[in-house]
């Protein structure tokens, strides 16, 4: 132990003093830098900490003054309230399958327009690039009485009317949300295009030339060279949209409100749980707010917890491999 | 090179040049430009069929109706009569809201937006670097994308009641609780340093948490960028004799800075489609509750007005005063 001290010492003097400032520069680095994370990420979690605490209290302590945030009378029975009044396996599985099929169509057509914008040139490409900016910023409630009337009879220029007879009805399906998915009109596409665009503008133009040079393709070019490439930007773009339609209420209300998703069921369940309860009891009672807000955290971290372990799983993917895949000059 | 390059993308497309590029058999559609135009057509083909079925119709008629006097007629939908620009005079002069809301969320956007960059590149900076813990504090810091979107931030505080008691217990805790930036704000006011610079200072430290809750997508974008960052360029500097605040300045900065466009567009946008936004919640009270079509959607053309032209300042600044690597 001694000699180490001392060691230390004799290397820091012949350093010059180097040593020791050295030491003391990271240390007081990584202090800082812990104490500012720590105080962060703390008032990030601090509410979802409640929560967790609030949810596997007793009803009653809930009422109990002497309790801040540890449960007296730990119990689960309010997560098979919750699931019950959320509907639960139903309304999950309903949302994982939407969100993975209407963000696959979003992703997809969005990497093929931005490497469209990104590499190509063509007339009134500025314009169209102006419909990608109106998109991002054209708040989608603006849009959505004007939408909703238009998919009581869906037409395109009246050829389906020249076809059928009459116009589709497309209400209460899937089908038009992911029609409008597949074209780019869905939750935060520009967006996505933005992103895309920026990232495929960053590769360089010489491995094109290169394939073209070789004699392949422009699609064979996009579907080998540049979509690998752009695999971790594109995967985010995914898990970005995957989250945004799992807790997306507004799409949700307007073009699946005959299936049975969470964010809606979270959005109405207020509305259900005093029927909930009196059906238990046969007499007509008024859940007290403090329980209704239990029950609402609950329905949150129920809605959050699978979107956590996601990122927990991809994060290394989406984030760090984009350093191995980066080809600049 | 590159001057030669730009020049030839900035070259216009004529109208004759551009239907000759659609039509085969002429010398026009034969050339490499014509071959490679109808290639990125066919790229953006999704977006200019989504644009044109889905979302040219509503606006075109949003247009119309902020234009008109809308009423609505049982049974029959809508009567329109164009009354010129009636709607945007209300929105300026009659409403008694609107204006100031305007001007008071238009404000909070500049600082805040500003802020949440800064906030979000200093923490994607941090999160690059080593240490242990990393992957948990970027899981944390991603919490806010999720918590922040969507049902979530709004479905605690939608409760009447809940609002109701969060007023009194909020009352109680500012008249009796300590309220540390106050109590700060207070004394720098005694001793005479109450200037306009600290008021802005604390109105973004009582912000914070709304800050870190709107910079979530910001830190994965900017880390994602950092993370690309090749290392031998830093072990390049190191040799050379530069300091760690040189090589932030010299490399990381100018690296990350396209994407600064990136996030302070997505930050504007963010901020101002909030579902809280004040000014948005005026135009669904007049949508909804007093059922002035015509003057709420001229309020929003307004509003996207507005968005606009912030978008396109801080599009200017920025590229103005970023390099581009990328060419």
């Amino acid at each position: 132990m001694k000699t180490e001290k001392s060691s230390f010492r004799e290397k820091n003097k012949r350093a010059g003093g180097y040593l020791l400032r050295a030491n003391l520069k990271k240390w007081t680095i990584s202090i800082v830098r812990g104490l500012l994370l720590f105080g962060l990420c703390f008032m990030i979690i601090q509410p979802m900490l409640t929560r967790l605490c609030t949810s596997l209290m007793e009803e009653k302590d809930l009422y109990d003054s002497t309790i801040v945030l540890l449960p007296r009378n730990v119990t689960l029975d309010n997560f098979r309230i919750v699931f019950d009044l959320t509907d639960f396996p139903r309304s999950m599985l309903n949302t994982i399958w939407t969100s993975f099929l209407v963000s696959i169509f979003q992703v997809a057509s969005s990497t093929l327009v931005a490497y469209g914008f990104a590499r190509y040139d063509f007339p009134l490409k500025r314009f169209w690039f102006g419909c990608v900016i109106a998109i991002i910023i054209i708040p989608p409630q603006t849009i959505a009485t004007a939408l909703y009337m238009n998919f009581a009879s869906f037409d395109v220029f009246g050829i389906i009317t020249a076809i059928r007879g009459s116009g589709l009805n497309l209400h209460g399906s899937i089908v038009p949300y992911v029609l409008m998915s597949a074209t780019c009109m869905g939750l935060k596409n520009g967006l996505y295009i933005y992103m895309l665009r920026q990232y495929f503008r960053g590769i360089p133009k010489s491995l094109e030339e290169a394939a073209f040079v070789d004699g392949c393709s422009t699609l064979h070019t996009f579907w080998r060279i540049m979509l690998p490439d752009a695999m971790p930007t594109v995967l985010s773009c995914f898990l970005f949209s995957f989250v945004w339609q799992w807790t997306d209420l507004f799409y949700t209300r307007n073009f699946l409100s005959s299936m049975s998703i969470y964010s809606n069921q979270l959005s109405t369940i207020v509305s259900r749980m005093s029927r909930y309860f009196s059906s238990n009891s046969d007499v007509p009672v008024i859940v007290p707010v403090g329980r209704q807000q239990q029950l609402i955290s609950i329905g949150v971290l129920i809605c959050c917890i699978p979107l956590i372990i996601l990122y927990v799983f991809t994060q290394r993917t989406f984030v760090e491999s984009i350093a191995m895949s980066g080809s600049k000059e | 090179m590159s001057n030669r390059k730009k020049k030839s993308s900035r070259e216009r497309w004529g109208l004759g040049e551009s239907i000759l590029t659609f039509i085969p058999g002429n010398s026009t559609y034969n050339s490499m430009r014509s071959r490679n135009a109808r290639h990125g057509v066919l790229f953006i083909l999704p977006l200019i069929i989504g644009f044109l079925v889905f979302m040219a119709r509503p606006l075109v008629q949003s247009f119309i109706m902020s234009l008109c006097d809308v009423k609505m007629q049982v049974g029959s939908g809508f009567s329109m009569t164009f009354n010129g620009l009636t709607n945007y005079r209300y929105a300026f002069t009659v409403d008694p809201y609107f204006n100031q809301r305007l001007v008071e969320e238009v404000g909070r956007m500049a600082i805040n937006s500003i802020a949440t960059i800064v906030m979000s590149f200093v923490i994607a900076v941090i999160l690059n670097q080593d240490f242990k813990g990393r992957t948990l504090a970027r899981a944390i810091f991603f919490l806010p994308v999720i918590l922040a979107s969507g049902v979530l931030p709004g479905i605690e505080s939608q409760n009447e009641f809940y609002n109701m008691m969060q007023g009194i217990s909020e009352e109680i805790a500012n008249s009796s609780g300590v309220n540390l930036s106050a109590a700060l704000q207070d004394l720098l006011a005694v001793s005479g340093m109450g200037s306009g610079v600290f008021d802005i200072l604390f109105q973004m430290i009582d912000a914070i948490y709304d800050i870190v809750m709107a910079s979530g997508i910001q830190i994965i974008v900017f880390l994602s960028g950092l993370s690309a960052i090749s290392p031998s360029l830093y072990e390049a500097a190191d040799v050379e004799g530069c300091t760690a605040w040189e090589a932030f300045w010299k490399i990381t900065f100018p690296m990350v800075s396209p994407l600064l466009l990136v996030n302070m567009i997505y930050t504007i946008i963010d901020f101002f489609m909030k579902n809280d936004n004040r000014v948005m919640e005026r135009i669904n009270e007049v949508m909804y509750s007093q059922f002035r079509f015509g003057e709420s959607s001229a309020m929003s053309w307004i509003y996207f007005g507005v968005a606009l032209l912030f978008i396109g300042i801080s599009t200017v600044i920025i590229s103005k005063g970023v390099q581009h690597y990328e060419d």
